[in-house]
């Protein structure tokens, strides 16, 4: 039997009555997470299509190094942890403990960047580049897409953690961490199809993995 | 199914909202990313079993979607908030698989 731990009740103090009685910022950012569903719907859809069209190289199999790719899911699956605790922290009005885990959350999103550029340079240098042939546009385009979704997280990250120094992060507005986790858990999520659909399921090339 | 306790009794002391859930303590968010984690080492591991070729795709696909189920449910706290959000992230997901679908059907990739 499952046992859940209920340390943290959900807020009640950081919004204003609404008419539907859910605060406004949450229910927007599950709007827009719906429709960037859309826009990595539409990514993947164009990465799938083209799957196995290159008729020049190189292939996935001949760029994709999937055990570094593997360390990089570890590494953003590990800062979708840190944020969950850094929210439970909040809600529990430490606000120092939630800071490190934000600092946390913050530097392992920094490091899944810095492998998606060693991983993107590593592939330029060995010839695949954006216009190499339509693995390479469909890949970066994709994958471009996420890291720049990434690199906007970390700016939220930053931010929120900057505030709390300034006082303007406590219990009472928890709403703002938990937001901003909402979309740093979204990028995760997209990572999660992204490792599958790109990396770990075998191209139709004749060289593909 | 599932017991509940309070870890923190001050916390207590605030009502929950009427219409978002409590969420999780740490200790279940832990649970839930090794289950992550451990999933995703299977994925990397059935990857490279060449015996595994035959059914590759669709238990990769299984481990993908229960993870992306996990994360939804328990660190996006859609199992504990109000089904509002949910019913917003299902219609989002539900026109990314339409998309998909037509755009895949369109230039006939399933019949290649």
């Amino acid at each position: 039997m499952a046992t859940l731990e209920h340390s943290a009740p959900a807020p009640v103090t950081d919004h204003a009555a609404t008419s539907t009685g859910l605060p406004h910022l949450k229910l927007a950012m599950w709007l827009f997470l719906a429709s960037d569903c859309l826009l990595f719907g539409a990514l993947i859809s164009t990465y799938v299509l083209y799957r196995g069209a290159s008729t020049v190289g190189p292939y996935p199999a001949d760029v994709f190094d999937i055990p570094f790719t593997s360390v990089s899911s570890f590494v953003l699956l590990a800062s979708s942890l840190t944020m969950v605790l850094a929210l439970a922290a909040i809600q529990r009005g430490d606000v120092g403990r939630s800071r490190v885990w934000l600092l946390a959350t913050a530097l392992l999103g920094m490091a899944f960047l810095g492998g998606q550029v060693y991983e993107f340079t590593s592939f330029v240098s060995e010839g695949l580049t954006l216009k190499t042939n339509v693995f390479g546009t469909s890949f970066y385009v994709l994958t471009g897409f996420h890291g720049t979704h990434v690199a906007v997280g970390v700016l939220m990250l930053l931010t929120v953690f900057t505030l709390s120094f300034a006082g303007k992060i406590n219990q009472d507005s928890s709403m703002t961490v938990e937001i901003v986790g909402l979309y740093w858990h979204f990028v995760d999520i997209v990572w999660i199809v992204i490792f599958t659909v790109v990396y770990l399921i075998p191209t139709g090339n004749p060289a593909g993995g | 199914m599932a017991e509940t306790h309070v870890d923190d009794p001050g916390s207590q002391t605030h009502a929950p909202a009427p219409h978002s859930g409590r969420h999780p303590g740490p200790r279940e968010y832990i649970r839930i990313a090794i289950i992550l984690g451990v999933i995703t080492a299977a994925e990397v591991a059935i990857y490279y079993i060449e015996g595994a070729k035959d059914f590759l795709i669709p238990v990769l696909f299984f481990f993908s979607f229960v993870k992306f189920v996990l994360v939804v449910l328990w660190f996006m706290h859609l199992r504990f908030d109000s089904r509002t959000y949910a019913r917003f992230f299902v219609m989002g997901l539900a026109g990314a698989v339409t998309l998909f679908l037509i755009v895949l059907l369109t230039f006939q990739v399933f019949s290649s």
